[in-house]
C-alpha cells in the first residue's frame, strides 16, 4: 500500500467573481523511500496540492471540494484539526520556497526548532534544545550551538533552508513535501541542499513530494514525476520514462524548450506558443487547447480527456490532439 | 570587432556606517577592479552567485550608481564622470531592462505612457508621432498596438516582459544591459522572450550585456561569458571554452552544480563547502581559494591577480589555488 494516496482531489478558492477550481481532479501516489516530483509552471495548482494534503488553504477562500487524501491508514480530507496538528511536523514535515518568510524573524533559530518537539515528543525544554543542536548538526550546520541563539537574519540563505529542512525532518516524518526548496538558492547551494535531502532521506527513509519548475533538479532527484498543467495531470510516469518517452504535447513542448548546455548556441529555442491562460478561462476539455500546435475540435475543447495508463506506470490524459498514442 | 562599452578597473565600494556619528567604518566591495569589454553586436554573459556584485556592476556602467574608482568607455567618450547634460544622449544608446517587470513598470501608468516615456525624457516626436511609435514597438515585440490603452497588471509576467523591451529598445539604442531579465518567467514563456532578443539583435544589430545565474540560460545566448565572483572577474572566454575547458575552479564548481534535465547522465558534481563570503573586509587574495580553503590560498596573497589569457580570448585570474597557472 502507498504511504500517501491521493485520489481525485478538487481543491477550490470562492472569489469575488465566483468559485475557481485551483485543483481539478488529480491523481498520485507516494511510496515511502520515494521521491515524487510534481512540475508545472505558476498557476498549475502544484502549490495547492501540497496545501490541500496539508491542510493549510488560506481560510476560508480556499477548500477542498472532493476526493480523498489517503495518508497511511487515515482519511485527511476529513480530518478534525486536532488530527492535523498531530500529523503536521510529527509524520508529515514540510518546507517551503522562501525561508525568509517561512522563519519567523523575531524569534531565535533555537526556539523555533524546539517547537516541534515541544508540540510532538513531550520532551522539556532542555531536551527540545539539545534536539535541536542535534538535528541542525545534521543538515550541515556548522557550530549549531552558537548558532540556536542566533535570529534568521544572521544566516545565509542557504542556512536558512537548512533550518527549514531540520525543523521539517526533525520528528522523522514519513513524508517531506518540498515546494521549491531550491529556487531561491544560488546553484551550488542547490547542489548542496539536494544532496542533503536525499543522504536524509536514504537515512531515515521518509517519501518526498518535490515541487518545482525546473527540470533539471526534476531528473536528478526524481523516481516519478506527474506533470501539471491548468490544476490538472497531463502526464504521469517514471523519470526515466518522461524524459525519454514523453507522450502529451505540454511535456513534450516544456522539454524542448528548455535552454540544455549540449544544444547549438543562439538558435532559435523552440517554444510554447502564448500564455497560460488565468483559471477561470481554462477551456473544461483539454487545457492545453489554447496553447497546443494542432488546432483542437470542438469535443476536445468542452469534454475532458480521459485520464488513462496507457503503459504501466505511464498516465497520460488522453486529448486526441495533444496524445498521438 | 569594435569595443563599444568597456570598463576599466572599476571600483563601486559602499562605505559601511556605524557608530554613534555613522562614520564610515568599513567599506563593501561589491565591485572591486573589474576590467571588461562588449563589443559591438555581441551578447556578454555575467554569471555569479547572489551578492556577487554583477548587478552593481550593471547599474555602474550605465551610471544609476557613480562607480568609486575606474573608468567606464562608451563609444569611445569615458563617460565615467561626466555632467548628466552630456550623459543624456549617451543614454538613448544604452538602455536597461530589469528582472521584475512587476516592478519596473510603473503601475498607475497605461503601457502607452511607460513605452513613450524614453520619447518624453529626449523630447522625441509630438504627440501623434509618438502614439504610432509606440503602436510599432508594441507589434515588434509580438504584442498588439492596443495594448497600450491598458495597465501592466493585465498582462502575464512574459508580456511585461515584453513591455520592458519595447521600452528599452524605444530610441534605437546600440546596447542594452539586462539584469536578469529571464529568471522571473515560467519556462515556456522564457523561451518565447529570449528569442524575441535574439531576433531583436540581428535585426537592430544590438549588443547584450547578459546578467544572470542561470549558466544554460546564459551559454545558450552569450558570444563570450564573464564569470564573477565577490567583486572580482575570475575567467572571461568564448562562451564554448568556458563550458568545454573551464579553467578557473569557480567556473568548474558553477558549471557542475547545473542540474542536467536528463536522468541517464550520471555526475559527480563538487560540492563546494559554504556560501559566498561578504564583501565587507572580503578575504585577501584569491576569494574563492579562501572559501575552499586550499592549501596554497595562502601564496596568492600579495600576488597580481589581474586577468591572464591563457588561450587567445581566454582570460583567468592566475591564483595558484584555483588554476594551473
Amino acid at each position: 500500500m502507498p504511504l500517501l494516496e491521493v485520489t481525485d482531489l478538487q481543491t477550490g478558492f470562492e472569489t469575488d467573481s465566483g468559485r475557481v477550481v485551483a485543483v481539478d481532479g488529480v491523481n498520485f501516489s507516494v511510496e515511502r523511500n520515494k521521491t515524487l516530483g510534481i512540475v508545472g509552471e505558476s498557476g498549475c495548482g502544484k502549490s495547492v496540492t501540497a496545501l490541500s494534503i496539508m491542510q493549510l488553504l488560506p481560510r476560508p477562500a480556499g477548500h477542498i471540494l472532493g476526493g480523498s487524501i489517503q495518508f497511511k491508514d487515515r482519511e485527511l480530507v476529513e480530518a478534525t484539526p486536532e488530527v492535523m496538528v498531530d500529523v503536521r511536523g510529527d509524520e508529515i514535515g514540510m518546507i517551503f520556497q522562501e525561508p525568509m518568510t517561512a522563519l519567523n524573524p523575531v524569534q531565535k533559530i533555537g526556539r523555533q526548532v524546539s517547537e516541534v518537539f515541544l508540540l510532538h515528543k513531550e520532551m522539556s525544554k532542555a531536551e527540545a534544545r539539545a534536539a535541536s543542536i542535534d538535528i541542525l548538526e545534521k543538515v550541515g550546520i556548522p557550530s549549531p550551538e552558537v548558532r540556536v541563539d542566533e535570529y534568521p537574519h544572521q544566516l545565509s540563505g542557504g542556512m536558512r533552508q537548512r533550518v527549514m529542512i531540520a525543523m521539517a525532518l526533525g520528528c522523522k516524518p514519513d513524508l517531506l513535501i518540498a515546494d521549491e526548496p531550491t529556487t531561491a538558492l544560488d546553484v551550488t547551494v542547490q547542489a548542496q541542499i539536494l544532496k542533503l535531502m536525499s543522504d536524509l532521506q536514504a537515512e531515515m527513509g521518509m517519501a518526498i513530494i518535490l515541487i518545482t519548475h525546473d527540470l533539471g533538479v526534476i531528473a536528478e532527484t526524481c523516481d516519478e514525476v506527474v506533470v501539471m498543467y491548468g490544476g490538472r495531470i497531463v502526464e504521469r510516469a517514471s523519470v526515466e520514462e518522461l524524459f525519454e518517452n514523453p507522450q502529451h504535447a505540454y511535456t513534450k513542448g516544456l522539454l524542448r524548450s528548455i535552454p540544455r548546455l549540449d544544444r547549438e548556441r543562439k538558435t532559435k529555442l523552440p517554444t510554447i506558443e502564448g500564455n497560460v491562460p488565468s483559471l477561470d478561462k481554462m477551456p473544461e476539455g483539454c487545457r492545453f487547447s489554447t496553447r497546443a500546435d494542432v488546432e483542437h475540435d470542438e469535443a476536445a475543447i468542452t469534454q475532458r480527456p480521459p485520464y488513462e495508463e496507457i503503459s504501466p506506470g505511464h498516465w497520460v490524459e488522453k486529448c486526441p490532439f495533444c496524445y498521438q498514442g | 570587432m569594435k569595443p563599444l562599452l568597456s570598463v576599466e578597473n572599476l571600483k563601486m565600494h559602499f562605505p559601511v556606517k556605524g557608530g554613534v556619528f555613522l562614520r564610515s567604518v568599513a567599506s563593501c566591495k561589491a565591485v572591486d577592479g573589474v576590467s571588461l569589454t562588449v563589443h559591438e553586436g555581441e551578447t556578454l554573459g555575467l554569471v555569479g552567485e547572489s551578492g556577487c556584485g554583477k548587478s552593481t556592476l550593471g547599474k555602474c556602467m550605465v551610471r544609476l550608481l557613480e562607480p568609486t574608482g575606474g573608468r567606464v568607455e562608451f563609444e569611445g567618450a569615458d563617460i565615467t564622470h561626466m555632467k548628466r547634460s552630456d550623459l543624456l544622449p549617451r543614454r538613448r544608446e544604452l538602455q536597461m531592462m530589469f528582472q521584475d517587470p512587476a516592478e519596473s513598470l510603473n503601475p498607475r501608468h497605461t503601457v502607452g505612457e511607460i513605452v513613450s516615456e524614453p520619447f518624453v525624457i529626449h523630447g522625441i516626436g509630438d504627440r501623434q508621432e509618438r502614439v504610432e511609435r509606440v503602436g510599432e514597438l508594441l507589434e515588434k515585440v509580438g504584442l498588439s498596438a492596443s495594448a497600450a490603452d491598458r495597465f501592466p497588471f493585465e498582462f502575464s509576467g512574459g508580456q511585461r516582459q515584453r513591455i520592458g523591451i519595447a521600452r528599452a529598445i524605444a530610441l534605437n539604442p546600440r546596447m542594452i544591459i539586462c539584469d536578469e531579465p529571464v529568471s522571473a518567467l515560467d519556462v515556456s514563456v522564457q523561451s518565447q522572450v529570449l528569442n524575441l532578443m535574439m531576433d531583436l539583435q540581428s535585426d537592430l544589430g544590438l549588443s547584450y550585456l547578459f546578467i544572470a545565474h542561470d549558466l544554460a540560460v546564459v551559454r545558450h545566448v552569450s558570444n563570450r561569458v564573464a564569470i564573477m565572483y565577490l567583486g572580482k572577474i575570475m575567467e572571461v572566454a568564448d562562451a564554448d571554452a568556458i563550458y568545454e575547458n573551464p579553467r578557473h575552479a569557480y567556473t568548474k564548481a558553477l558549471i557542475s552544480a547545473i542540474p542536467i534535465p536528463d536522468p541517464k547522465v550520471q555526475k559527480e558534481p563538487q560540492f563546494l563547502e559554504g556560501d559566498v563570503p561578504s564583501p565587507i573586509n572580503p578575504p585577501e587574495g584569491c576569494a574563492f581559494g579562501h572559501r575552499t580553503a586550499h592549501a596554497d590560498w595562502e601564496k596568492s596573497i600579495g600576488m597580481d591577480l589581474s586577468l591572464r589569457e591563457v588561450e587567445p580570448g581566454h582570460w583567468v585570474q592566475p591564483c595558484p589555488c584555483c588554476t594551473d597557472l
